[in-house]
């Protein structure tokens, strides 16, 4: 059963080679690795992270230029119906100041007829009564001239003025 | 093309392989497989790498022994082809000590020298791997000392040593010692690796591998030494709180110290089941692969005709045997990481008045 029994002197150089071993890679080999490995572990977490942070940062910058963009929209179509409004009012406004002249225009135009139509009718008149005096005075002096008639036409003006303030009354 | 060239350089190596056996086995009429498979699992004082018609080719290594008789005494072990035995020294070859080097006491029997820490084929095996492993590791440890953290990761080889690393680190070492892993981690990776290489060392079939280095009980002693050290020299207070004055009935402990004995024990017995663990894994390995080579021996010696046949069959079951022990190789020095991760682990208990 020699296999089952440790030998002294291997053992004896197997202690020293692995302890040679682990003291060099102790001091030299493995923690270089292990720490370096940490260490760009963190450094993906961090960028990892980071990335993450710069998404979020974005994700909020785009949200901000939603809402500003959403808000000139709104401001634009407010503007726009204001505008309209003012517009329309102009227009308003100018319609109502036209009528009105026109119609003061129509009035004054209307007045002027009128006092012209007046005074025509006045000059007219007096033509008329001018005209008349000189036909009654032309047929007078030949009435007179021809007694009868002068008679008679004497006769229904009496009439006529005695009946006229009967109906004014 | 090269796939069928390959194909033929297979087959005539496969029926290299019988004919070279049939000149061999003309020599001696019956093999002892026991005898061949031990050789070849058995730690020697010299390196023999093959035989070349009578001559062998062997690496003669250094002696040193320490004997009441003589004192000190190195020498090479090439003064054995010459002579039987140099200043009372031999090599016996019957009894306990056979394949050792013995001198006489006295009284016609035979014993060993007081001190035998001669330079043997599994001690230069274990210092050639050491020297690999330095290598390996130092050559990766260059790599991110040049680098920055914000590099790109390694590629290559120092890439495939990262992908090791970072798996016993983040799958054994961290989930099993618990918060203090820190500290381990060092001696955990170079256990590791050590193991690991010398398994992959073994199946090389020749020099500079071939040493049944992990499969040697020595060896495999020596590593569960360490991690005795690293649990029982580093465990806190907790820890032996726990062996010797367990969370158990009184009863269990006075006046009969029943459950310290067994937790003492316990200490012994987890060291213990890391040696043979590792040591019977690979060493069967070993023996199954070269049980596997032999049957081509066997049957050559029967009959050339069945030995032919048999011979393509040794040769697919050894192909597959190695595969699989590259397997074993990779899972062993896993297992033993994890083991003595387990060990350390239970070796820092937290306090035990918080989880109640």
């Amino acid at each position: 059963m020699s296999f089952l029994l440790p030998e002294a002197g291997l053992l004896f150089w197997m202690l020293i080679a692995f302890g040679v071993v682990f003291f060099i890679l102790y001091k030299y080999g493995f923690p270089v690795i292990t720490s370096m490995i940490d260490e760009r572990k963190k450094f993906i977490d961090d960028a990892l992270h980071n990335a993450k942070l710069a998404n979020e940062k974005l994700a909020g910058i785009e949200e901000q230029s939603r809402q500003i963009l959403e808000k000139a929209n709104a401001e634009q179509v407010k503007i726009l119906r204001e505008a309209v409004v003012v517009r329309d009012n102009i227009i308003k406004e100018a319609h109502e100041k036209a009528e009105a002249e026109s119609a003061r225009i129509v009035a004054t135009a209307r007045e002027q007829i009128r006092q012209e139509k007046d005074e025509v009718l006045r000059e007219i008149r007096a033509q008329v009564a001018e005209l008349s005096l000189a036909i009654a005075e032309k047929v007078i002096r030949k009435e007179l001239s021809d007694g009868n008639v002068c008679d008679e036409y004497m006769n229904t003006l009496l009439d006529e003025a005695f009946e006229a303030p009967k109906d004014k009354k | 093309m090269r796939g069928i060239r390959n194909i033929l350089i297979f087959m005539f190596l496969l029926f290299a392989a019988p004919s070279f056996a049939a000149g061999h086995s003309s020599t001696s009429d019956k093999i002892d497989v026991k005898k061949v498979i031990f050789e070849h699992v058995k730690d020697t004082y010299e390196w023999h790498i093959t035989t070349v018609g009578e001559k062998h080719v062997a690496i003669s290594l250094p002696i040193i022994l320490y004997s009441n008789r003589t004192g000190w005494e190195i020498f090479w072990s090439s003064v054995f082809h010459e002579q039987e035995s140099y200043k009372g020294f031999y090599i016996s070859y019957m009894g306990d000590n056979e394949g050792k080097i013995v001198e006489s006491d006295g009284n016609g029997g035979e014993r060993r020298p007081l001190l035998d820490i001669s330079i043997t084929k599994t001690v230069l095996s274990v210092f050639i791997s050491s020297l690999l492993l330095i290598v390996i590791v130092l050559f990766t440890a260059r790599w991110y000392r040049r680098h920055d953290a914000d590099d790109k990761a390694p590629r290559g080889f120092v890439g495939v040593m990262e992908m090791l690393i970072t798996m016993v680190v983040d799958d054994v070492i961290k989930p099993n010692v618990g918060k203090n892993y820190k500290r381990y981690t060092p001696y955990l990776l170079t256990a590791f690796f050590f193991i690991f290489l010398n398994n992959l060392m073994g199946l090389l079939p020749i020099f500079p591998g071939g040493a049944n280095v992990t499969g040697n009980i020595a060896v495999t002693f020596a590593l569960a030494l360490c991690t005795f050290i690293a649990v029982n020299f580093f465990g806190n207070k907790e820890y032996y709180k726990e062996i010797f004055w367990p969370d158990v009935p009184i009863f269990l402990k006075l006046p009969v110290p029943m459950m310290p004995i067994i937790e003492l024990f316990g200490i012994f017995v987890k060291p213990f089941a890391l040696t043979i663990r590792l040591f019977a894994n690979i060493l069967a390995g070993h023996t199954v692969v070269l049980a596997f080579v032999c049957i081509i021996f066997i049957t050559m010696s029967v009959s050339k005709y069945i030995g032919t046949a048999m011979t393509f069959v040794s040769v697919v079951f050894t192909i597959f045997m190695n595969v699989l022990e590259l397997l074993v190789a990779f899972i062993q020095a896993f297992v033993f990481t994890m083991l003595s991760s387990v060990f350390i682990g239970l070796s820092q208990p937290e306090h035990h008045e918080n989880k109640h």
